[in-house]
């Protein structure tokens, strides 16, 4: 008999926290494999955020380290200048990264640190309890905006991966993802495994936006979140390659 | 012969694996429950899974191992 899938070996043989069909579980499964195919668990360190993911710590077996709000970047910005031959990555959500952190990582991007950075947008504050997030789209029904976000009151959701696409760094990656099926998880993991690849060769900052769900928060069950994403979050936020081109 | 399979305990008996498998053959059994109170995902014909593996790339929470049996005539690997 061959394996054809088992659990990643820097993955923690533990239960995840997260709510049922949450697709943290599927992210974090595929920063795992790509640890393991490219073999630099013992040189990886993770900056974990603060949000549903902030005990991210207990379910990556490589060393890690916690971040206050939003400042995951600044923090593994720090680790990759004092130990610039370890893989550095940061795990945010979008309430932690588009919000509280706008700052850090629109200047880690800026400066082209050599750190790579997994955002995971699923549109909503999930651990406060629902909340209206940056992403969260138009219209869209949240704890804060019961009858729907008002773009005369908030505003329209930021697409992180274009904004940060406009910063001029040649080795610089950015790209969106999804993970609302199985041919996407490929593709996921393919734009982790090249921004891990990015960073080990020096070439610059790089992030991989993954769409994701939150069945809770939204008021879906996992699988009609799956479709909600398909059908309503991949209209405003197309997926692709939003990498500064050269010379721009 | 197991080539999918589960560890039933922790499910969390979201049904997104149901909903991707090809044949179809993946299901939420509901004549058992788990610890945490879920009726968790199980297949029991075995001999219709092609190893396909898409279960377990959906499941959030590591849920299914996949494996494929070796070609007649092989070493197993």
């Amino acid at each position: 008999m061959k394996v054809i899938f088992e659990k990643p070996k820097s993955l923690e043989d533990v239960t995840f926290h997260y709510c049922p069909g949450c697709t943290h579980g599927i992210i974090h499964r595929l920063i795992a494999e790509v640890i393991d195919e490219l073999e630099i668990q013992e040189k990886t360190i993770g900056v974990a955020p603060v949000g549903c993911a902030v005990l991210a710590y207990d379910y990556f077996d490589v060393d890690m380290h916690e971040a206050a709000h939003g400042r995951a970047p600044a923090v593994a910005t720090g680790i990759k200048r004092v130990h610039p031959k370890n893989v550095v990555f940061a795990y945010q959500g979008d309430g932690d990264l588009a919000s509280i952190g706008m700052a850090e990582v629109v200047h880690a991007a800026a400066r082209g640190e050599k750190i790579t950075i997994i955002f995971v947008n699923n549109a909503i504050y999930g651990m406060t309890g629902g909340q209206m997030a940056p992403t969260t789209l138009v219209g869209q029904v949240t704890n804060t905006s019961p009858t729907g976000r008002d773009v005369e009151h908030s505003g329209y959701p930021i697409r992180v991966s274009e904004m940060l696409g406009s910063l001029v760094g040649p080795g610089n990656s950015m790209k969106r993802v999804s993970v609302h099926d199985p041919k996407h998880i490929g593709q996921a993991k393919k734009a982790i495994k090249e921004a891990f690849i990015n960073q080990i060769e020096g070439k610059g900052f790089s992030l991989v936006e993954v769409l994701s769900t939150c069945p809770t928060n939204w008021g879906k069950t996992p699988v009609e979140a799956l479709k909600w994403l398909e059908e309503k979050m991949l209209p405003y936020y197309p997926l692709g390659d939003f990498s500064p081109k050269e010379g721009v | 012969m197991q080539k999918v399979i589960f560890n039933e305990e922790k499910c969390k008996g979201c049904e997104l694996c149901t909903t991707v498998c090809p044949k179809k053959i993946v299901y939420m059994d509901e004549k058992k429950i788990n610890s945490k109170g879920f009726h968790p995902a199980t297949v029991t014909q075995q001999e219709e899974c092609i190893s396909c593996g898409f279960c377990a790339m959906m499941c959030p929470d590591v849920v299914i191992e996949v494996r494929r049996p070796s070609k007649e005539g092989k070493k197993d690997e």
